[in-house]
Order: structure tokens, then C-alpha cells, then sequence
């Protein structure tokens, strides 16, 4: 097995420690919201909200590698399971939010008003 | 199904191929977790990409989480965004972090601590639903009531200074309201589809006319991502089109805004629920086989990792629920 089996107690403390630092930095600026990141826009998402995408991403990266302790399996499984799902989940959202957005056109600019 | 053997003998992560043969450096059991995590990954980014699909067609006029998430226990009637959700993410990156531990233990092959680690991490499982629970009941049971037009637009009712102003502050009660007809008073097998708002519409206009200093907030954001409140007399306009009264939320409409946001919320918060729920559950199995010693017979602690990979994923799921429906 991959794994060396000595106590990894002082790291999973850490982690723990930075998931909620990072949480209450996240909780913090959902409450306060400062306008100059709220009303500042950098390619089509305001750098709050790109602030927390990038947090949540920062988060996901610690849970995977550390707790699902990705960082102990082999590379061949490690590129098997991030790749995959990294690629089809940008892919989902490329589409659905692209013709979201297209819809968003639709109700806007002509007279349908339909709520579905 | 060499994998799925429980003697003595440690054949627990052995592929039916032989004992050399270890694709990707996995075990069986592994590697099926694996693969399942990475289907339900793509299954819940389906569904929050649904959501985001949708919120980018009414990107307008989407309810405010801020506004909508206020409530925390024992602090009624004070507006608390953010709060009560961010304890909830400490609780399960706290059983989280317990799980991993409980692996680290079963590791060292030591048993006891295994087993503390396990019950408190099903612990923290069970207050998750709980205030999952809790949460659900506060959004279904809503705050302030609103109204909505015959053309599906949601209205909101404000004081002069924008504060929200619920339906029982100013709707009066008229002698002709009809009261819901039940099961026990009907004479044949007859009953109100749904149970009926406690005002009527005739009531809330009735009441609106008699508080001259209560306005109407639409849906629409403003580009400060306020809600719009209207003028007195538009707001006079905008009442006589009213068609329903809305207290709370359910699956066809909710007092917050948009349909889809109540359906999105139930039903993407309620099958993360029901991810906690069921990892519960194997926590508890894996938990009374660690008590009864089978992991120690087989000097591997295996299945606790595998339940670990599960839980952690949950974990994971909810990172980003968090991002789409309370922070962003």
C-alpha cells in the first residue's frame, strides 16, 4: 500500500486549523460584503464572489488531498479521478451557464414573460 | 469476490485477479468508493449547475440569500445572516476531522480510540441533520409572507424605511373569509388542496389601503443589489393585480422570490441531507463492527477508510453547496 503507516495527527490538526481560518475569513466577507470588491467586476463575476469560488476551490483542494488523503495514492489514481471530474464539471457549467445567460437574453429583450 | 471476504486471513484488499495485482495502486474496495464519489460528484455538480443555469436566467431578480438565511437559535427576531450556517460547516468539518482521525487510528491498529473517533464523528453527523432540520423548518415556515401577482411576480411589503413589514402587522381580518375545509368537516371525500394563507388577498389589500406608510418591494435588484421599492402609488397598482397570498415556502411557490429558488434549495440541501444522512448510518454499521472487533481480526482497518472516503466527500459536497446558496 501507499500509505506509510505512521500517525499524521499534527497535519489533520492542521488542516483543521486552516479549513477554519479559511471558513471565517469566508463567513466574514459574506457579511460585511465590501463594495469595492461587490462592485468591482473582472471578467463577468464580481471579486467577491471570485474570492469565495477561489476559497471554496482552496478548501476542496485541503479536503481531497489531506482528509480523502489523495496526496498518499499513486498519480496515475490521483489524475484518474481529479481530471475526470474537473474537466466534465467546467464543461457542465461552460454549457448551463452559457444558455442561462442566453435565456436571460430571451425574457429581457422580447415580450415573453413565462416563469418556468 | 475475493474482495468481500471477512476470515482472518487478510485478503481484504486483494482484486479477484491475485494478490500482485493492484491497478492504480488501489485496493478493490478503494478504488469502488472512488468510482462512486466521482459519479455523485458529477451528479450534485448537476444539479448546482442547474441551479446556476437558472439563477443566470433570472439573474435580476433572484432572492438574497442574506435576507432569506437570518435565523439562529434562541436569538429571535434578529437578523443573523450567515451565522447559523457557518456553525453548521464548523460542525461537519469538525466530524470531518474526527473521521480522519479515526482512520489515522485504525492505522496504528488501536482499537479503542477507532472507536471514540467513529462515535463522535456520528455524532457531529447527527447534529448536521438536525440543524439542516431546523434550518428547513425556519424557511418553510418564512418570516414576513408576501404576495404574488397573477403574472407570477412576487411582492414584499416594506415600512418607509425599507425594513420588511410581515402581513400580520397590517391585514385586517373581514367577516366573509372562508375557512379551510378539512377531512373531518367535509360531508364526502372532499378537502382543500392546500391549506389556506391566513389572510386573503381582499384582506391584505384591504389593510394595505388602511396603512398609507407601507410600500411595495418587487423582486427586481437594483444595481446597488437592493431590492426596488416602489412609490405609494405604484405600489397601489401593483397590489390590484395580486392573486395569492404566500406565507412560507413549499414546492410551488415561497415567500422569498423566485420559484425555483425554494425548489432548488429543498431539493439540493435535502439530498446533501440525505448524503448525511445515509453516511450516518454506515458510520453506526462500521462503528458496532469496530466494537465487535472484526477490523482487529483482520488487522485492517480497511472499511473505516472507505466509510472515511465517503464522509469526507459529503464534507466536500457541502464546501461548495455553502459557496452557491449562502456566500455568492
Amino acid at each position: 500500500m501507499s500509505h506509510e503507516h505512521v500517525s499524521n495527527t499534527k497535519r489533520i490538526w492542521f488542516v483543521f486549523g486552516l479549513l477554519s481560518v479559511v471558513t471565517t475569513v469566508e463567513v466574514i466577507l459574506g457579511i460585511y460584503k465590501p463594495a469595492s470588491l461587490e462592485f468591482t467586476h473582472f471578467v463577468g463575476l464580481n471579486l467577491l464572489n471570485w474570492i469565495f469560488y477561489i476559497l471554496t476551490v482552496f478548501k476542496a483542494y485541503y479536503i481531497v488531498w489531506a482528509f480523502m488523503h489523495m496526496e498518499g495514492e499513486k498519480s496515475s489514481l490521483r489524475w484518474s479521478v481529479v481530471s475526470s471530474v474537473v474537466f466534465l464539471v467546467l464543461y457542465l457549467l461552460f454549457i448551463l451557464l452559457t444558455e442561462g445567460h442566453y435565456i436571460y437574453g430571451v425574457f429581457k429583450d422580447s415580450t415573453i414573460k413565462w416563469n418556468f | 469476490m475475493g474482495a468481500t471476504v471477512t476470515t482472518a486471513n487478510n485478503d481484504e484488499k486483494t482484486w479477484g485477479g491475485g494478490h500482485e495485482i493492484q491497478p492504480l495502486g488501489s485496493s478493490y474496495g478503494k478504488m469502488m468508493m472512488w468510482f462512486f464519489i466521482v459519479s455523485d460528484a458529477l451528479t450534485f455538480s448537476g444539479f448546482l449547475g442547474a441551479y446556476g443555469f437558472s439563477r443566470f436566467k433570472f439573474i435580476e431578480t433572484w432572492p438574497l440569500a442574506d435576507e432569506v438565511f437570518t435565523h439562529f437559535p434562541f436569538m429571535h427576531g434578529v437578523a443573523a445572516p450567515m451565522y447559523y450556517v457557518a456553525l453548521m460547516t464548523f460542525i461537519l468539518i469538525f466530524s470531518s476531522v474526527t473521521m480522519v482521525l479515526a482512520v489515522d487510528a485504525g492505522h496504528q491498529l488501536k482499537k479503542t480510540k477507532v472507536a471514540i473517533y467513529m462515535f463522535l464523528t456520528i455524532i457531529g453527523g447527527l447534529v448536521f441533520v438536525g440543524s439542516q432540520a431546523w434550518e428547513w423548518k425556519n424557511f418553510i415556515k418564512g418570516e414576513y409572507g408576501a404576495v404574488e401577482t397573477v403574472g407570477g411576480s412576487l411582492l414584499q411589503f416594506v415600512d418607509k424605511d425599507g425594513k420588511r413589514v410581515a402581513l400580520a402587522d397590517f391585514a385586517v381580518k373581514l367577516p366573509e373569509q372562508r375557512e379551510a375545509l378539512t377531512r373531518s368537516h367535509s360531508t364526502w371525500f372532499m378537502e382543500d388542496a392546500q391549506s389556506l394563507p391566513t389572510y386573503t388577498v381582499a384582506e391584505v389589500q384591504a389593510g394595505f389601503k388602511a396603512h398609507p406608510e407601507i410600500l411595495i418591494r418587487t423582486e427586481k435588484l437594483t444595481d446597488k443589489k437592493k431590492k426596488t421599492v416602489l412609490s405609494r402609488e405604484e405600489s397601489e397598482k401593483h397590489l390590484a393585480s395580486a392573486k395569492y397570498v404566500v406565507e412560507g415556502a413549499n414546492l410551488i411557490r415561497n415567500e422569498y422570490g423566485n420559484k425555483l429558488f425554494a425548489d432548488f434549495f429543498f431539493f439540493i440541501t435535502g439530498f446533501h441531507g440525505f448524503h448525511v444522512f445515509s453516511g450516518v448510518i454506515i458510520n453506526i454499521i462500521i462503528f458496532f463492527n469496530v466494537l465487535l472487533g472484526t477490523y482487529e481480526k483482520r488487522r485492517s482497518y480497511e472499511m473505516v477508510e472507505k466509510v472515511g472516503l465517503y464522509w469526507h466527500f459529503v464534507d466536500l459536497v457541502w464546501v461548495f453547496v455553502f459557496t452557491v446558496f449562502y456566500l455568492v
